[in-house]
């Protein structure tokens, strides 16, 4: 039975901190997230990579924690919302996304963040287009869409 | 008190819990955890209709790390029976099973993998059952029925009216009618009619429903639930168990969306039965297909004949509506009852015969979904509107705009006159799309209109407290699900009391804590609970100001309430020294109350509505002619608010309303086929992404001050969705000249329609 297999440790950047995990083989990132480090701010929805609700990222790409094994983050480094602000001091991003009104049930919210700013890293400079197609993984049912993309376009001419 | 300019309403501040939330920090249901607690899952039927012969949990049972298993049968100790309408509906299948996913057994066990592993050794004897899964088929002469028997009615006073047809699957019906529509139809020089289609669609709130129960040592119980009515979630538990509602306590922490899934009970009943037989709290939480098989907006098909004179003049409206409500009734009669009644739209007609069904189904109930039945009839008639327009030569805003009611005109006999101004929504919405001017040949422009009534009679209180530092706490039970409530509550307590925003605190709903609302539904919040905040504020106000009058030794009307302090020509008292000469020490409140309950009245739905949603939206379409492809390239909405209290979260509010409107016009639709859903899930149901949102999409507001809200506040937030259907279908007719009447507009069905369109001259 899957969970007696025996446990992997396994080594862990978390947000800026070493962690040593003993984890089941078949753990998904995201119940090690949530459960075992108690960092909630990842979100389970779909459960199959569409809703983008539990991003994060693993060495600063954006992946769906809920289809990602635990084990596969061995020795990487995992950025959850957690650990987006410096202290009291918030990300561009999560600055941009409060003052523009891009949060509304705040379920979307860590995972549009995180994606954002995975694709921030990759592309500084992105156009309207470039954002609409890095949210094609990244669902939100509150917002019309356009004050998300307009924070993330706002926390882009920020940060330059 | 002279009247000063508002401070804080009408200000687009940010949401008062934003902070919360771009931090990860806020706290969903499935977020909190209890020593102990175990962990649910639900065996649901595989079949759409089926009598459940025997369901054999004994090996279950006997699994380790199981604490209860619990199939219809062992209900013996409880009331199983729970439902707003009708109580038909038990937390676990008795004897049938009416839907595929009806639940039929439940595992409580010490984690998920347990609880999963403990369902599959679960053994269920079912008889498969003929089964109705369309309106024709259950309405068809001799079909198998979905319910046998009168079920008893549900616990609201207003729904005591819906009666079910006995033998057949009709389990409500509504008839209204004024002047002779009929006698009017014959006469009119002009008469449109079609059938027009509305599919099932899904919330798709990004957290799916989930609840935590846990019963006290005193037999006591709370729930932590995703619901948008902790009180209705109450009363059906109090029922339930036997237990009186002061023994139930409901705390609603962040919703991740709701749209009308998380109204009236859904997973709550389960979830406390469970956790009663586990004897130790249990977590339910559903997955997004599970949300798919808990509720729906309701199908429908709508038959409409509409008749104008030569001139353009509206005479008579005639409606035969059939809703799809699904196994249960939940809110659906109430959906087919309150939407039919506005079927005339924001139209002034003398003539008019309205019918309308709610039929059980075998497929997934049809419950309370943002516009409650509304957008169903919408798109009949602002469809119909169109085809009326081509047929007099009339422009369609023109002839709209001939036949609004106007401002103060009576809706219905002693309902509430209507409050707004429709010709001003319509006015700014052609003038934002560009009506009066020629659109690019490969675009096509589209308008509707829409009217909505909320919930009456309904009733709402509150509690303002003032403490000794000048900071303030709103007690009210309008649960914040997105929509902006508690920053809009928030705002309006610290306009009266002229405090800083982040002075107030809006406590989260509680039932043992904060006091009654009837709903978050409806649009009513703002306008309701917001009211109540107001009448408490207001309260507090009276209270501080006598108080400060009493030891200033001046009249109150020479004082003023400033940024935190009473003011008098020559003098200044902060609250909090306003408080202490009160109590003679740091210490003590002052408590105001605002109770909101207008009562039954003599309109036609037993109650006044407290004001009309009224909402214009205009759409600019292209169409690809080699696939079908429909694209909304720009859209406006324009919604007669009264005030914006909020513009920043109103706006959120009305373009998420059109984003979603768009989804079940061009996107969604849930599937059966031999009595299975075939796309529930979000790999194969297909909601509005980032780009599928018009690339301009504008969202304006009219106000006017006219609403009996807060500072004239009307209610907002469904108004967005109703008209989009239209607009786009609206749109496209003028575009390619092929007129749908079937939603979702894909790209099939439009490709098929015009493929078959003679050539155009």
């Amino acid at each position: 039975m899957t969970d007696r297999a025996p446990l992997v440790t396994i080594h862990v950047v978390v947000n800026g901190s070493s962690r040593e995990l003993e984890v089941a083989p078949h753990a998904l990132l995201l119940d090690v997230l949530r459960d075992s480090l108690d960092l909630k701010g990842a979100k389970r929805s779909c459960d199959t990579q569409v809703c983008g609700a539990c991003t994060v990222l693993v060495d600063g790409l954006a992946v769906s924690a809920c289809t990602y094994l635990a084990v596969e983050a061995d020795g990487r480094s995992v950025l959850t919302v957690e650990g987006l602000a410096d202290g009291e001091s918030l990300d561009p991003l999560q600055r941009a996304f409060l003052d523009a009104g891009a949060v509304q049930c705040g379920f979307c919210t860590s995972g549009m963040l995180l994606t954002a700013r995975a694709m921030l890293a990759e592309n500084a400079k992105p156009t309207r287009a470039d954002v609409l197609h890095y949210l094609r993984g990244s669902l939100c049912r509150c917002t019309g869409y356009r004050k998300i993309v307009d924070a993330i376009l706002g926390a882009a001419e920020t940060a330059r | 008190m002279s009247a000063r300019p508002l401070r804080v309403v009408g200000q687009p501040v940010p949401r008062v819990d934003a902070l919360e939330k771009v931090t990860g920090r806020a706290r969903y249901v499935t977020d909190l955890t209890l020593p102990g607690m175990a962990h649910a899952r639900v065996l649901r039927s595989p079949y759409a209709h089926a009598r459940v012969n025997r369901v054999d949990v004994s090996r279950a049972r006997a699994l380790p790390g199981v604490f209860a298993v619990l199939a219809g049968a062992d209900l013996t100790w409880c009331d199983p029976y729970y439902g707003p309408a009708y109580r038909d509906r038990p937390v676990l299948a008795i004897d049938v099973a009416r839907y595929e996913g009806d639940p039929v057994a439940a595992v409580a066990a010490v984690d998920e993998a347990t609880a999963e592993r403990a369902l599959e050794l679960i053994d269920v004897d079912y008889e498969p059952l003929a089964a109705v899964m369309t309106l024709e088929e259950a309405l068809a002469p001799g079909a198998p029925l979905v319910h046998v028997g009168q079920p008893p009615a549900g616990h609201f006073a207003d729904l005591s009216t819906l009666r079910p047809r006995p033998g057949t699957n009709i389990c409500h019906q509504f008839h209204f009618a004024r002047g002779d529509a009929s006698a009017a139809l014959a006469g009119a020089d002009v008469v449109v009619q079609d059938a027009y289609r509305f599919p099932s669609v899904q919330h798709v709130a990004l957290e799916p429903h989930a609840v935590l129960a846990a019963w006290d040592e005193a037999g006591a119980l709370t729930l932590w639930a995703s619901t948008q009515n902790p009180y209705s979630v109450r009363m059906e538990l109090a029922k339930m168990f036997d237990v009186p509602l002061a023994r139930i306590r409901v705390v609603v922490p962040h919703l991740g969306g709701g749209f009308g899934s998380k109204t009236y009970a859904k997973l709550e009943p389960l979830a406390a039965t469970l956790a009663r037989a586990a004897g130790r709290p249990v977590r339910v939480a559903a997955s997004i297909p599970e949300a798919f098989q808990t509720v729906r907006r309701c199908a429908s098909r709508v038959e409409m004949r509409v008749g104008f004179r030569r001139d353009g003049t509206l005479v008579a409206v005639e409606c035969d509506a059939d809703y799809d409500v699904g196994a249960y009734a939940d809110i659906g009669p109430r959906v087919v009852q309150k939407g039919t009644y506005t079927a005339t739209g924001p139209y002034r007609v003398s003539h008019v015969r309205l019918e309308a069904r709610a039929v059980y189904t075998n497929t997934t109930p049809g419950g309370a979904f943002r516009g409650f039945g509304v957008p169903q009839l919408a798109w009949a008639l602002e469809s119909l509107f169109d085809v009326a327009a081509d047929r007099l030569k009339r422009d369609p805003v023109d002839l709209r705009r001939q036949n609004f009611l106007a401002h103060g005109e009576e809706f219905a006999p002693g309902d509430t006159p209507i409050d707004g101004k429709l010709e001003e929504s319509l006015g700014r919405a052609a003038e934002a799309i560009g009506w009066t001017q020629t659109a690019a040949a490969d675009r096509g422009r589209g308008v509707a209109a829409m009217l909505k009534a909320s919930v009456a009679p309904s009733v709402s209180e509150a509690i303002v407290r003032l403490h000794a530092d000048g900071s303030v706490t709103v007690l009210a039970s309008a649960v914040e699900m997105g929509q902006g409530t508690r920053t809009v509550l928030a705002q309006i307590a610290a306009e009266v009391l002229s405090v800083a925003l982040d002075r107030v605190t809006v406590v989260q709903p509680d039932t043992a804590v904060t006091p009654y609302d009837q709903t978050t539904s409806s649009s009513r919040s703002t306008a309701m609970t917001g009211r109540a905040v107001q009448v408490a504020a207001e309260d507090v106000r009276e209270q501080l100001l006598a108080v400060a009058a009493q030891s200033l030794g001046l009249p109150t009307r020479d004082l003023a309430l400033v940024d935190g302090a009473v003011v008098a020509p020559s003098r200044r008292l902060t609250y909090a020294e306003a408080l202490t000469l009160r109590f003679g020490m740091s210490g003590g409140e002052l408590i105001g109350r605002g109770v909101i309950a207008p009562g039954r009245t003599t309109a036609p739905l037993g109650g006044s509505t407290p004001f009309w949603e009224m909402a214009v939206g205009a759409a600019e379409v292209s169409v690809d002619e080699e696939t079908g492809a429909v694209r909304v390239e720009r859209y406006v909405s324009v919604a007669d608010v009264g005030r914006a209290i909020n513009p920043l979260t109103l706006e959120g509010q009305d373009e998420g309303g059109v984003v979603q409107g768009l989804g079940h016009t061009l996107l969604e639709e849930m599937l059966y086929a031999d009595g299975h859903l075939l796309n529930g899930t979000l790999l194969v149901y297909r909601v509005p992404r980032a780009d599928d949102a018009p690339p301009e999409l504008e969202c304006r507001f009219v106000e006017n001050a006219d609403g009996s809200g807060p500072f004239g506040a009307k209610g907002a937030g469904e108004g967005s969705l109703i008209p989009v259907s239209p607009a786009v279908a609206n749109a496209l007719a003028r575009l390619t000249g092929v007129r749908l009447r079937e939603l979702p507009l894909t790209p099939e069905r439009v490709w098929r329609a015009l493929r078959a369109r003679s050539p155009r001259t």
